[in-house]
């Protein structure tokens, strides 16, 4: 595979991540359990936009055959998108849209730390400006965690399922294939273990601090970097494209 | 002809839209500005990736340096290197403060989890006596604050850096 095909590739799967995500967070918006995390979760959604912003028009330009941030946002297909299954899981209760941020924040910190060193700079230049939004999503999130998990019977309880629900979806954010051996050779992005090691670390602290158990059962499933999705997402879709799937090429 | 110097004059009134007594300048957002004989190139970087703002800031620029008589005018958006609370400017930190608005405090952000929340004195009554409500308030940069004197609410210009 050449560097810039696989450059785009990976590119558009950080976008997707950060797109899905910030939909379904945003779908939090004038429905909080109390209006500061109303507002808390709505502005999370907004950092996570912007991010898909930035990165879906430098994939564009990476794919270089005139589609910008809004087409490849709005105008794709279903097995078109890369991003980790993880991200696509419906909401659930508060809990369930906390420990499945966490499990993500978890992740993104480590990796924006790493390309923020970039050899490519302008995906350098996206992951040092999301670092800083990322490491408060994370703080935020861990915290949450730990109030539910140490909190209540039922905030454990709770918790604790939406762990044992999400966990299974955990593995696909290691998932490495061609396009991470080429751009890791080109010192292009950091090595999946180095990020591991990191995510691991977060989430024995923070579960533990929790009270909350790692699932024992290690049956995994993945498929969105392969644009395998689950049924969640097409329902996702379906919202999000509306306006331009009923108005092609509407502008505001 | 006009200069460098007197664009940056220029940029001091236009306004950030969601705190207005703050200038673009003030905010720290214009991060150069060129002029090639009658044409202006001004850069500028966002405070949060996905503020709202930078559109309505991009158009206000240049509405405002074409009612000045510059005509030919771009604005660029530049990520690296990444804005930082350090930017704003100490007038700018200042009206912050008379608007009722706490500018960001020098915060250490060595290990981000589970450090205190920073120490932020009240803008009303200037009492350190405060406590965080909320990490994130009405705009992206923003935390939410009570003074347990006083008793005000008020937000906080949260550290980013
Ligand atoms: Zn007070």
């Amino acid at each position: 595979m050449e560097k810039q095909k696989a450059l785009y590739e990976y590119v558009l799967r950080l976008a997707d991540d950060s797109l899905i995500l910030g939909h379904r967070v945003s779908e939090w918006c004038g429905h909080g359990p109390i209006l500061e995390e109303d507002i808390a979760l709505t502005n999370l959604a907004l950092d996570l936009i912007g991010q898909a912003t930035s990165l879906l028009n430098y994939a564009g330009e990476l794919e270089g055959k005139g589609r910008d941030g809004d087409a490849l946002a709005f105008l794709r297909y279903e097995r078109e998108y890369k991003n980790l299954l993880l991200v696509e899981q419906t909401n659930g209760d508060f809990g369930k849209t906390i420990m499945r941020q966490f499990l993500f924040d978890a992740f993104r910190k480590p990796l924006f730390e790493k390309l923020q060193h970039s050899s490519d700079q302008h995906l350098a230049a996206i992951a040092e400006k999301s670092l800083k939004e990322t490491k408060y999503h994370l703080k935020h999130t861990s915290e949450w965690v730990i109030r539910l998990g140490d909190g209540t019977e039922e905030s454990h309880n709770r918790i604790q399922e939406s762990l044992d629900a999400l966990w299974k979806y955990t593995n696909e954010i290691f998932y490495k294939d061609d396009v991470d051996s080429v751009l890791i050779a080109e010192n292009i992005i950091p090595s999946s273990e180095e990020i591991k090691a990191e995510w691991t670390k977060t989430i024995n602290d923070v579960l533990e601090q929790a009270t909350l158990t790692i699932p024992s059962n290690n049956w995994i499933q993945e498929g969105g970097r392969k644009g395998f999705h689950t049924e969640a997402l097409g329902y996702l879709l379906a919202e999000m494209q509306y306006m331009q799937r009923a108005y092609p090429n509407m502008t505001w | 002809m006009v200069t460098e110097k007197e664009i940056w004059n220029y940029l001091e009134e236009v306004f950030d839209p969601e705190i207005p007594v703050l200038t673009v300048v003030d905010l720290g957002v214009i991060r150069s500005v060129e002029l090639i004989e009658d044409k202006c190139k001004v850069v500028i970087t966002p405070t949060y990736s996905g503020c709202p703002a930078m559109k309505l800031i991009e158009e206000e620029i240049i509405a405002k340096l074409n009612e000045k008589g510059i005509s030919s005018v771009s604005v660029d958006l530049t990520l690296s290197p990444a804005w930082s609370t350090d930017w704003i400017t100490e007038s700018g930190k200042q009206k912050l403060l008379e608007y009722g608005i706490a500018p960001p405090q020098d915060e250490v952000d060595k290990s981000v989890l589970f450090a205190e929340p920073p120490k932020v004195p009240c803008p009303q009554c200037k009492s350190v006596n405060t406590r965080m409500v909320s990490l994130f308030g009405s705009t992206a940069c923003k935390s939410q604050y009570q003074c347990n004197d006083c008793l005000e609410p008020f937000d906080y210009f949260k550290c980013l850096k």
